[in-house]
């Protein structure tokens, strides 16, 4: 059923990118001579024409962090960013609901600090991992992306975070690690959709790469976006970002990371093999059984100019990643 | 006191007429003041599908409710119940052209003759387009008997519409299985009734020629 939501803010009225990135530098700069307003400073980063959105500055060992982010010299997509209450609004998190709106409504008691990693599998340093000191030896990079999901709609997001390769480098994978599987929290007490009689995905939700897909610098783990925290609809604390992957390829609040000899069974894959592989990965050759992956529809799209762009193959990354798949059968490997 | 009857039946006619409107204004509403999400269109789309939806399964309710409970009254929303489920799935069409694919008949050529479950639904319209037309009482008097085999089409278009949204299921069933739970009670009444009318032509057939 349709429920009316207060009135929100025009396209035309959200900050564009390079203002955006102004400010960001800007108060780069402020900080550096006054880091005592730093708490208050990650709200005034977000000031701008979100007045009426909601912020979230994440967990206080990270928001310093958060400001001392640098830009990575390449991973910055040009396309206009998608305005910030969209991103936080418009979410797929069946764990929270299987309708957009879901996530964001119900995702906001979701405890994300303190939060624990358990890496294990193939490799030297296996163990359990406090996020902070998961995150505390690397510098966070900020990276604008696409993001492609599966059906059919696209956003461009300012992601903050780490390289998913330095972060295994410091786990020390064996030679037999091959793969690496992650996974979400199980939580039905927190998660209501785990709960769910007449849903089809096996909790928690598990998904994977290839060890050198994980390796590419273009992977990454997301720990904020927009300068501040992730939203716990987005998939606080910790999230993948493969951005030349289809959207449920971004694996959400992972608890677990286990590196292996053979192909990790994602949760999609299980649910429904003939429609979603492995790989995922971007490809307007291949149609999804039941729709077209040709075309996107970028968001937010107008009601009588659609916003309907090509899709690239590999989201538009192609020149990053096509050589991890030369010679394979995309087809078959979708 | 006739009068007042008549009146009444009046009023609750336009309370109903009117009243199935109001989905549609609240997303005309919700378009306007630009508070349907940060996808609009697939909302917009999806709720005119939805009230299709409903009001299909409302004309098909109709008959076994009005026999179960003996209210004659009921009868003459039949046809509204099923025009306004005609109305919300060309605006759900419509819409779809419009807002997700702008009219680009390449786009639109490809996902009616591909995807299994825009078919389905493309079928089950063209199917009550005929319906639609033939719904005003001048219609049924020219076509008679024809007039009833023509309208139960509308079996068939409720089977395909449920087959439209099951199609589209990702991981949840549960919107789907209470259409199915409840259509299938509809079109169950229909059958068992139908068996038992029947049984009772048959009997009264070995009756009479037993006698």
């Amino acid at each position: 059923m349709l429920i009316l939501k207060p009135q929100k803010i025009k396209s035309s009225e959200i900050t564009s990118e390079s203002i955006y990135q102004q400010r960001r530098s800007f108060m780069k700069a402020a900080l550096g001579v006054t880091s005592a307003v730093a708490s208050s400073s990650v709200l005034a980063l977000t000031n701008y024409e979100l007045e009426d959105e909601k912020r979230y500055p994440g967990p206080k060992w990270l928001q310093q962090k958060t400001q001392d982010s640098v830009k990575h010299p390449s991973f910055q997509a040009k396309d206009k960013l998608t305005p910030y209450g969209d991103v936080t609004t418009y979410n797929n998190f069946y764990e929270f609901g299987t309708s957009k709106d879901a996530p964001a409504k119900r995702a906001q008691k979701f405890v994300t600090d303190p939060w624990m990693v358990e890496v294990s599998g193939a490799v030297a340093k296996p163990g359990n991992y406090h996020l902070e000191d998961f995150i505390k030896p690397h510098t966070l990079e900020e990276r604008i992306c696409r993001l492609r999901c599966v059906e059919g709609w696209s956003m461009v997001i300012p992601w903050m975070g780490v390289s998913l390769a330095d972060v295994i480098k410091h786990f020390e994978p064996t030679s037999k690690a091959k793969y690496i599987e992650f996974t979400t929290l199980h939580d039905p007490k927190q998660m209501p959709e785990q709960n769910a009689t007449f849903g089809t995905l096996d909790w928690p939700y598990v998904e994977g790469l290839r060890l050198d897909e994980a390796m590419n610098p273009l992977a990454f783990l997301a720990t904020g976006l927009y300068g501040q925290g992730l939203p716990p609809q987005n998939g606080a604390p910790l999230r993948l970002v493969v951005p030349w992957k289809y959207g449920f390829k971004n694996i959400k609040s992972i608890v677990k990371i286990r590196f292996t000899e053979t192909m990790p069974r994602n949760t999609w894959y299980e649910t429904n093999p003939r429609e979603y592989g492995f790989y995922a990965n971007v490809n307007p050759a291949v149609d999804h059984p039941r729709w077209s992956q040709a075309t996107e529809r970028r968001l937010p799209s107008g009601l009588f100019s659609p916003n309907r762009i090509e899709t690239l193959p590999f989201n538009g990354y192609a020149e990053e990643v096509a050589h991890l798949y030369k010679g394979m059968d995309l087809a078959k490997w979708y | 006191m006739v009068l007042t009857q008549k009146i009444k039946q009046r009023v609750l006619w336009w309370l109903i007429f009117s009243s199935a409107l109001i989905p549609v204004i609240i997303l005309t509403v919700g378009a306007v003041q630009q508070n349907l999400g940060a996808d609009p269109a697939k909302v917009i789309v999806l709720e005119l599908g939805v009230w299709a939806l409903n009001f299909l399964w409302v004309s098909l309710a109709i008959t076994p409710i009005r026999k179960l409970f003996g209210w004659k009254s009921l009868a003459k929303y039949r046809r509204m119940m099923g025009l306004y489920s005609f109305f919300y799935l060309t605006l759900h069409i419509l819409a779809f052209t419009t807002f997700i694919v702008g009219w680009q008949i390449s786009i639109l050529v490809t996902e009616i003759t591909e995807r299994p479950y825009a078919i389905v639904g493309f079928i089950a319209f063209l199917l009550l387009l005929p319906l639609a037309i033939t719904s005003t009482k001048a219609m049924q008097k020219r076509l008679k008997k024809n007039w009833l085999s023509l309208h139960k089409l509308v079996y068939a278009v409720s089977l395909l519409a449920l087959l439209h949204i099951v199609w589209q299921i990702r991981s949840d069933y549960s919107e789907a299985l209470v259409y199915g739970l409840i259509l299938s009670w509809l079109l169950g009444y229909r059958y068992y009734k139908k068996l038992a009318a029947n049984r009772a032509r048959d009997f009264k057939k070995n009756v009479a020629t037993h006698n």
